[in-house]
């Protein structure tokens, strides 16, 4: 279980880290930003004098436009749009008048509850929800203080709506520009004034729970949002990097650029010194322009040593792994309830498995780019990235200077989906720009972007779970082995604590494990796969954990439910009893599961045969940041293994939904990443190289393969929780169920090929 | 010095006539709406119109389009009010956003030659443009809304239900 996660249900986020009003825009000062222009993010540096900035969050210029700044990475997950409709709801503003820009680096865009610049895990709406409320509200009690002093009213008197404060007694009323534009709203609230604000109850909002147009959309439909790969800058040139054959661990012997040289418009090739090692053995060939770069990197003759990995494949890492798992020893404990050594000799029935995942590959459409200009003592980065906090120190790290000195000018992000949590795509812009003396923008090849992808890593799982005499689980084992992504970032805060005290461990491998299912007898064993992490340094895919994890949780669950002879439907159902620990969420997932169920008509006739349904239900991302979610997949599976899928029903529980069209959106394209990994992505290392190296070879889903969606939401009103990853999560072992049940074959590893289907067809 | 004829307007550019196309008019062109995705052909994030025919720019070099009417995302409607553009708004088609300008040009030459397709010819159509964030059910319903619009328009006695 994480602990940095501090939020809870019942629990506010914790507001002392920052002060929201106009006195703490002091906090740039912090970092000595304050007297290089433009610094503080366009927002600061430019609002007009005149405008209202009732918190670092939004400003409310003089015509009433009230621009939020979001301090979060938006990949999609239309996460500014989000934040500027939870101001709007408190502060009472029109739509209409909302705005939305990107946050720079400065640590006082920092998320409120993670005390950091980072965009994962399905947090940003429910660890930004109250501090945005707070934020929204105090604007409104200043606007609404100033109004009356102008009217010559109680506060209490006015209503706020539509931009609007009125007196409903006189019919008077100001717009909030006119408030603006008088300069008399300077209200300030303490951290503790912020906190003693009571807020809107649900059954006052009239914007929370609207499908309000997102606020980002019209500029991705004309050409006009600016992603990082579009940034052009004066006197800029062009980047183009060569990367090693082996994914990590290169070093490059010798470079011949005799050929580059003669290529047009050629500037230099840079030897990365790379002493953050986020890269290993990269080249990048500058020239005026990104297609002459490319000419000069193809002409470089490059001699590499391939280092202690060149000679491993994803076959030596599977089998390091089962060799690691095997030994009693190795790993540490995420969860050890009751004694499962003991229970699991006791039992009547004793059954175990190995589930398996290869190397996914987050291909975003927007290749990796950065855009880098050393400016005075100040290093500017344009990107789009999801963890600036760390990005900007390894972009300092590649630079040799204080992190205090880089600023990162996030941009809309071409996709994300973890991968642009890294930054190593500012390394050879940042080296490249000071070798040459210019700006430089350096763009990944997809070939690039492939073989050098922080992927989801490979992983071995292996269950065994016993049964008394009545059928019922009592004891169930379950050890990950897996590369441990978020254990490379170094910072400890992201550790778990292991239960048996063996040191941190990376939750971020084995979290889904601790389920919500009621077994006596259970423990979970987090083991690194140092051949793994160290030869496919791995990252975040969206989902995670979970991505796996449940991958073997509800494929085994499936197999014991089988081995009992009872439907796996009310299987789970009734492993959902709530007990303990598991109070609370267990009826929440319980109740999402029979939602799908009933969505989808569950065993509610016959189908043909070759046909089956298969449901999963999951807790995703986190036991603590849970959004309940279950499926049910119906497949179609041909005699040649072949799997058809003809429809996903996907139910989530999200507590409370902020913009219900863009959860559909996100929960349905999360639905669809599940299947692309369930069936059709799978990525290979080979010579300690990855194998695929563009969408020929790595197929994620296109629409000809699109099967039917349903989705519904609940919202019943419990906190908001996460929509962007859960769903990718509960797919795939929904496919492996329905496959089973259509044709009796069991499918242990992703991705289900055709091949495997019918193999375990004849098993 | 090779020129282009892009959204209706002769522009002299200067580089190598293998230069692809994309690369031209992303940066000496700086219009940055058509995006590089793959560089070979495979995911569509680049298309823009060659006399009216939707072609991967990755892939197109630049001799080859001098001599034609080239359409960018910039140039596909004055106000970015086509009809496609109009029904991804309304249909809140983008997630992301990046492979769209390429997703709404490769839709928009299916609809200037048939503004009554089926749900086969639109996927037959679409089926070489990725979207990552996978809104491909969004795309077919703001194509046929798109379709809808454009036969109103140009009929609006024989107005048929978008199916």
């Amino acid at each position: 279980m994480n602990t940095h996660v501090k939020i809870t249900q019942s629990e506010p986020a914790d507001l002392s880290r920052r002060s929201f009003l106009v006195g703490s825009a002091a906090a740039g000062l912090a970092l000595g930003y304050s007297a290089v222009p433009g610094l503080l993010g366009a927002d600061q540096a430019f609002a007009a004098a005149s405008s209202f900035d009732p918190s670092v969050w939004y400003s409310i210029a003089p015509d009433g436009i009230v621009t939020i700044t979001c301090g979060k990475a938006d990949m999609g997950q239309h996460i500014a749009s989000t934040m500027a409709q939870i101001i709007c709801e408190e502060l009472g503003a029109s739509w209409k008048d909302m705005r939305v820009q990107l946050a720079s680096n400065d640590p006082k865009f920092n998320d409120p509850v993670l005390g950091a610049q980072v965009t994962g895990g399905s947090w940003s709406t429910m660890m930004n929800f109250d501090a945005m409320s707070r934020a929204g509200a105090a604007g409104r009690i200043a606007l609404t203080e100033a109004a009356a002093a102008a009217m010559g009213v109680q506060a209490s008197d006015l209503v706020v709506r539509e931009s609007t404060i009125t007196n409903p007694k006189s019919k008077k009323s100001m717009t909030f520009a006119e408030i603006v534009k008088s300069g008399k709203a300077t209200k300030t609230f303490t951290p503790d004034e912020l906190k003693a604000i009571k807020l809107k109850s649900p059954d006052q909002y009239t914007m929370i729970g609207v499908s309000v147009p997102q606020l980002d959309i019209p500029s991705k439909t004309n050409g006009t949002a600016k992603y990082g790969i579009d940034v052009m800058l004066p006197g800029m040139v062009h980047g183009a990097v060569v990367t090693p054959p082996v994914r990590y661990g290169a070093t490059v012997k010798s470079v011949d650029d005799s050929a580059a040289k003669k290529v047009p418009g050629f500037i230099k090739a840079v030897t990365l010194d790379d002493k953050t090692a986020t890269t290993t053995g990269w080249v990048v060939a500058v020239a005026n322009t990104y297609a002459n770069a490319k000419k000069a990197a193809a002409a470089l003759k490059i001699s590499y040593d391939g280092g202690p990995n060149a000679k491993l494949s994803s076959q030596s890492l599977f089998d390091e792994a089962k060799r690691l798992q095997g030994l009693g020893d190795s790993g540490q404990f995420f969860v050890k309830d009751g004694d499962p050594a003991a229970a699991l000799g006791t039992a009547a029935k004793v059954m175990e498995a190995e589930y398996t995942t290869n190397i996914n590959i987050h291909a975003p459409m927007e290749p990796m780019n950065a855009t880098a200009e050393f400016k005075g003592d100040i290093l500017h980065i344009y990107s789009g990235n999801q963890f600036a906090t760390r990005s900007g120190a390894i972009a300092a790290g590649a630079a040799g200077i204080d992190p205090k000195f880089v600023v990162l000018h996030q941009m809309w992000l071409g996709g994300g989906f973890g991968r642009r949590l890294e930054a190593d795509m500012m390394v050879p812009a940042v080296q490249a720009a000071k070798a040459v003396g210019k700006p430089v923008k350096v763009i990944f090849t997809r070939e690039n972007d492939m073989t050098m992808d922080f992927s989801r890593p490979l992983t071995y799982q292996k269950i065994k779970a016993g049964l008394d005499g009545d059928g019922k689980l009592v004891a169930l084992s379950h050890d990950v082995v897996s590369a441990w992504p978020t254990q490379r970032w170094g910072i400890p805060d992201f550790l778990s604590p292991s239960v048996d005290k063996k040191g941190p461990l990376d939750a971020f491998t084995v979290n889904g494990a601790d389920f919500f299912y009621t077994v006596p007898n259970h423990y979970v064993r987090a083991i690194k796969n140092e051949m793994a992490h160290n030869a496919t340094p791995s990252g975040q895919l969206r989902s995670v954990a979970p991505g796996w994890t449940f991958w073997a949780i509800e494929s085994m669950i499936d197999e014991i439910a089988a081995a009992a002879g009872k439907d796996p439907a009310q299987f789970r159902i009734e492993l959902l009893d709530g007990k303990g620990d598991n109070a609370g969420g267990a009826q929440r997932l319980r109740n999402t599961l029979l939602a799908a169920m009933g969505l989808a008509g569950y065993g509610t006739k016959q189908l043909p045969k070759g046909e089956g349904m298969g449901v999963a239900c999951v807790s995703s991302q986190e036991r603590k940041t849970a959004s309940w979610t279950a499926c049910v997949a119906h497949v179609a599976v041909a005699p040649s293994g072949e799997v058809n899928v003809k429809k996903l029903t996907v139910a989530t529980d999200v507590g409370t939904q902020v913009n219900p069209d863009g959860i559909r959106a996100q929960v349905e394209g999360a639905a669809l990443w599940g299947m692309s990994l369930a069936l059709l992505e799978k990525a290979t290392l080979k010579d300690g190289g990855i194998e695929q190296t563009n969408f020929d070879t790595y197929t994620p889903l296109r629409m000809s393969q699109l099967p039917q969606v349903a989705v519904s939401v609940i919202a019943n009103g419990e906190p908001a929780t996460g929509v962007g990853e859960p769903a990718v999560t509960v797919v795939a072992p929904a496919i492996g169920n329905a496959v089973f049940n259509a044709c009796g074959a069991r499918v242990r590893g992703l991705p289900i090929t055709a091949e495997a289907v019918k193999a375990a067809m004849k098993a | 010095m090779p020129s282009l004829n892009i959204n209706g307007r002769n522009m002299s550019v200067e580089a190598a006539g293998d230069t692809p196309l994309l690369w031209v008019i992303r940066e000496q062109l700086q219009m940055t709406g058509t995006k590089f995705g793959c560089g070979a052909g495979l995911c569509g994030a680049c298309t823009v119109h060659l006399n009216g025919e939707a072609v991967r720019s990755c892939q197109t070099s630049l001799s080859d389009a001098a001599g034609k009417k080239i359409t960018t995302i910039e140039g596909l409607s004055a106000k970015g009010d086509h009809p496609l553009q109009k029904a991804w708004i309304a249909e809140q088609v983008p997630q992301c956003g990046y492979c769209q300008s390429g997703q709404i040009m490769q839709a928009a030459s299916l609809l200037a030659k048939n503004s009554n397709p089926t749900k086969e010819e639109v996927v037959s159509h679409m089926d070489g443009n990725l979207c990552r964030c996978m809104t491909y059910s969004r795309i077919q319903k703001a194509i046929m809304r798109a379709a809808s619009e454009i036969r109103t328009a140009s009929n609006p006695g024989t107005e048929r239900r978008a199916t």
